[in-house]
């Protein structure tokens, strides 16, 4: 009998190449997992029972076959609702899509696919990814496992729920100003932001198209390095998409951090919570004493990220929900929520005439010099730790009411947004019995070196062990 | 008081490409069964991203070419912004500030003067789908077919410098001319592949004032639903008299949009234009900008083909008239074929005259009729021609004399006798003579005038 409370990608490619399980026991023992705790959890807004067995079918298959297949080969995965899945009901956890059913499946889906994984079902997340606590969904929050009276984060909160919860092995998110990140911080797992342009926007619904990354959250940092391997990679159909080569993530994941730089920002630390500075300093020990060199940087733009992105976004935002009109499918704009009507009017406003140069323009030209922060600290250091969140997860219904204060949330991870740079949670402890998370930041395409420094940081702490209690 | 018309001509061209602008449907769509050439893409589907076509910017750059215009060493795409039902994704992918050519200007021809007018941009964008108004269960709807959705066009945009309907029709079809000859599009206004849509206005000019004083007046009215170079002329006309008689009156004319009506011969008003709709422009964060080096210039100006002025002139040069150059010129196979067909007519002392004369008036097939076959065919008439038709009638009639029992045969029935007279009149001429023409005097002659 497994518990999906120990596994991990890792062991469970184990179990089933050794074939102490099948791939459909292993596929079952999620469904009945997402049977028993979804209703309360929420994480999930739509369950692909049938295609699951299917695929899982396929795989034992394949295996009895001693086909060669990939370690992804019946690992069970969930896809945030923002990913087009042909045939499953995609939603965006938007009433506006309640009954949506794509004809084409998202590149990352069919390349995951290729892989055989497990598709277990779409899970829920803040309505078109507007949020950052899983609050804005408009059929029902997504719990916190850790606590049920705190929001797991958002807006990529169902993914981080059935992770965490183990309801999943990973689950895919989108991550445009914290998305992954944040409810990686508040659910103890591995969030990853990559680079701008490394994987494959082609078929999820756009939010900000100049920021929205594609990602995903497993527990360790072994697990998600292998699903990058797979997802990663130039997609004809996605113009932005980089021709820069795609490392082996896996390759040398073990190699520490022996004399890499690593930088603190100080505008990070002004304010901090003190919580949440004590477990920064912590995780920069822990890397000193396993090698690394720790110093204080500076990125002087920061005060400007929310400001600065908080135009560009919903000025993206509102041409890319421009085309639910519910002429063609979906139904009309008026079952948009609350937060994505203020997204569309402010997003209109700062682009329309008369304020375009003094918001939108404005706010482009702020991008680059919050870049240029980024591009100069790389020149002295390798890497960058950073606080993820504010603090531990907050309690649902705390911020509901207060979008600006929601919006604050965000950050310690926009400005890696407006700068298109990879940055990675990794459990940081825990502040009671809450998880936090810390982020390790690169320069664009470093994610194999990124993966070093969580591996190594993750494999001295272990702070994944440590699961809800469901 | 009088009034100069002042008018300016936005131009929309579909691009002859295989595929889409922004996907590889097939951008062949005209008369195709509705909603059969479709993608995500342009269907603008959640999750859909649009990738360039980059022949159609190819397109674009050779027609700036053509028209003079400064190719941007740097461009990008904009996103427009509105909503109506063919427009898949609530905005059109457009260019704004930097387009890719910009700042040209081509020469139109009329009353043996020439006039320069001014081309302020072409640039690429993506077409919209089509509305049909139809009837379904006795119930009044609207159909969109979105095969049109997202082919490749080009709008060109005219400085306001024409002044008449006469200069506003030579424009266009000037530039129907250079786009044909550069083969980017067959600009077809039946078939919709060119568009046109005017701008007029009237400027006061009291007596004795030149044109010097060149302000733009305080309006302009926009004219659609043209689908042809007369109803184009006509609409202006018409604008250039409503307008009169308005200013007349002391009104200023309603800055709108009004819609030629082809049954009731009249402009009618559609929508008001009092200020341009706030179209919230931004770059398309979705297609990387563009930088072009001087090398991919170079190479550019390479490919262009001669143009429509350019095979004028080499016409002219050969002593062929205004008139014969400008009609061998007027499209690209035409002109080929002509300048071919001198070619070999030079080699064989034919004059360029005698060759441009034989095609204009001839009109021989030139699909099926090769250059240098239709100057063996001329050469062929030219050696008889060298002879009169009295030289001609004498040699018969002579010939007839000389040939009594022939005449009596033919008049008996004997077809042959026609032939073997023919013989005899060319025998007599000593000369290559055109035979059929030998045969029609000959027929002439014996059936009695």
């Amino acid at each position: 009998m497994i518990d999906p409370q120990k596994l991990t990608i890792k062991e469970a490619y184990s179990l089933l190449s050794k074939r102490e399980v099948s791939a459909v026991e292993l596929t079952e023992t999620y469904l009945s997992r997402i049977e028993k705790y979804n209703s309360e959890l929420n994480a999930y807004l739509t369950i692909n029972k049938a295609g699951a067995i299917e695929t899982a079918e396929k795989v034992d298959k394949l295996i009895s076959q001693k086909a060669k297949l990939s370690p992804l080969a019946g690992i069970p995965v969930a896809f945030k609702d923002m990913y087009s899945t042909k045939g499953i009901r995609t939603t965006a956890a938007s009433k506006v899509l309640e009954n949506y059913v794509p004809i084409y499946d998202a590149t990352v889906v069919a390349k995951l696919n290729e892989q055989n994984v497990i598709n277990l079902g779409k899970t829920n997340q803040d309505a078109w990814a507007h949020g950052s606590s899983g609050e804005n969904s408009d059929f029902g929050p997504a719990q916190n496992p850790y606590d049920f009276e705190r929001v797991p984060g958002g807006s990529s909160s169902g993914s981080a729920v059935a992770v965490s919860s183990s309801l999943a092995l990973a689950a895919t998110g989108t991550d445009t100003g914290g998305s992954i990140r944040l409810p990686a911080s508040f659910c103890n797992l591995v969030g990853l932001k990559p680079t701008y342009g490394r994987v494959s926007r082609y078929g999820i619904i756009a939010m900000a198209s100049s920021l929205d990354s594609i990602g995903h959250f497993t527990k360790t940092v072994w697990d998600n390095a292998l699903i990058l391997n797979h997802t990663a990679g130039m997609d004809p159909n996605d113009a932005t998409t980089s021709p820069v080569k795609v490392d082996d993530y896996m390759d040398e994941i073990e190699k520490g951090v022996k004399n890499l730089r690593i930088g603190l920002p100080k505008e990070y630390l002004e304010g901090l919570d003190l919580k949440v500075k004590d477990i920064l300093k912590k995780a920069a020990g822990t890397l000193e004493k396993l090698g690394a060199k720790i110093s204080e940087i500076s990125l002087p733009y920061t005060e400007y990220g929310v400001a600065t992105y908080y135009i560009i976004q919903p000025s993206e935002v509102s041409s890319n929900l421009a085309r639910y009109d519910g002429i063609r499918f979906a139904n009309t704009r008026d079952n948009f929520g609350a937060e994505a009507k203020r997204r569309i009017i402010l997003g209109t406003y700062t682009l329309s005439s008369g304020y375009y140069d003094a918001y939108y323009l404005r706010a482009m030209k702020v991008r680059r010099l919050i870049v240029k922060d980024f591009t100069d600290a790389f020149k002295k250091v390798d890497l960058i730790l950073a606080p993820t969140s504010t603090g531990p997860a907050f309690k649902l219904g705390e911020k509901v009411d207060d979008p600006l204060s929601m919006y604050l949330a965000d950050v310690y991870t926009v400005n890696i947004n407006i700068a298109g740079v990879p940055s990675l949670n990794v459990p940081g402890g825990f502040i009671g019995d809450l998880p936090v998370g810390i982020q390790i930041i690169g320069p664009n395409f470093s994610e194999k070196l990124i993966y070093q420094a969580a591996y190594a940081y993750e494999q001295e702490t272990k702070y994944f062990k440590r699961t809800p209690n469901l | 008081m009088n009034y100069e018309p002042v008018i300016g001509l936005e131009i929309h061209i579909e691009l002859a490409t295989k595929s889409k602008m922004f996907c590889s449907c097939s951008a062949d769509y005209f008369n195709k069964e509705p909603n059969t050439h479709t993608c995500p893409v342009c269907l603008g589907l959640p999750g859909a991203m649009p990738v360039a076509n980059e022949l159609a910017i190819k397109y674009t750059h050779l027609i700036g070419l053509g028209l003079e215009c400064q190719l941007s060493l740097s461009s990008k795409f904009d996103r427009k912004n509105y909503f109506y039902p063919d427009l898949a994704k609530g905005f059109q992918i457009s260019q704004y500030d930097l387009p890719f050519t910009q700042k040209g200007s081509i020469e139109i021809n009329l009353h043996g003067k020439s006039k320069k007018i001014g081309v302020t941009r072409a640039h690429l964008e993506e077409d919209t789908g089509k509305l049909l108004h139809s009837k379904v269960d006795d119930r009044p709807v609207t159909l969109i077919d979105f095969n049109r959705s997202g082919v490749p066009l080009i709008e060109i945009v005219s400085e306001p410098d024409m002044n008449s309907s006469e200069e506003a029709k030579a424009y266009a079809q000037k530039i129907q001319q250079i786009v044909r000859y550069i083969g980017a599009s067959d600009a077809d206004m039946e078939k919709g592949s060119m568009r046109i849509e005017p701008n007029v206005s009237l400027r006061k000019v009291s007596k004795g004032q030149g044109s010097s004083v060149k302000e733009l007046p305080n309006y302009k009215v926009e004219l659609k639903n043209i689908n042809s170079f007369k109803f184009a002329a006509a609409a202006i006309e018409y604008e250039i008299k409503r307008q009169s008689e308005l200013l007349d009156k002391g009104e200023t004319p309603a800055q709108e949009t009004r819609g030629w009506n082809e049954s009731k011969n009249q402009t009618v008003s559609q929508r008001s234009k009092e200020e341009a709709h706030d179209y919230r422009y931004f770059p398309e964060p979705d297609l990387p900008p563009f930088v072009f080096n001087q090398d991919y210039l170079l190479k550019l100006k390479k490919e262009l083909p001669e143009l429509p002025d350019q095979k004028l002139k080499s016409f002219k040069d050969l002593d062929l008239s205004d008139y014969d150059a400008e009609i061998l010129s007027r499209s690209k196979d035409l002109a080929l074929y002509a300048m071919e067909a001198i070619k070999v007519g030079e080699k064989t002392g034919i004059a360029a005259k005698k060759i441009a004369n034989e095609i204009i008036n001839k009109k021989p097939d030139i699909n099926n009729v090769l250059p240098a076959q239709l100057v063996a065919q001329i050469y062929q008439s030219a050696q008889s021609s060298d002879l009169s038709d009295d030289e001609l009638t004498k040699a018969v009639e002579e010939t007839l004399d000389e040939n009594p029992k022939a005449v009596t045969d033919f008049k008996s029935g004997k077809e042959n006798a026609i032939m073997f007279l023919t013989g005899q009149v060319m025998r007599k001429l000593r000369k290559k003579a055109d035979s059929g023409r030998i045969k029609e005097i000959l027929l002439k002659t014996i059936n009695g005038n």
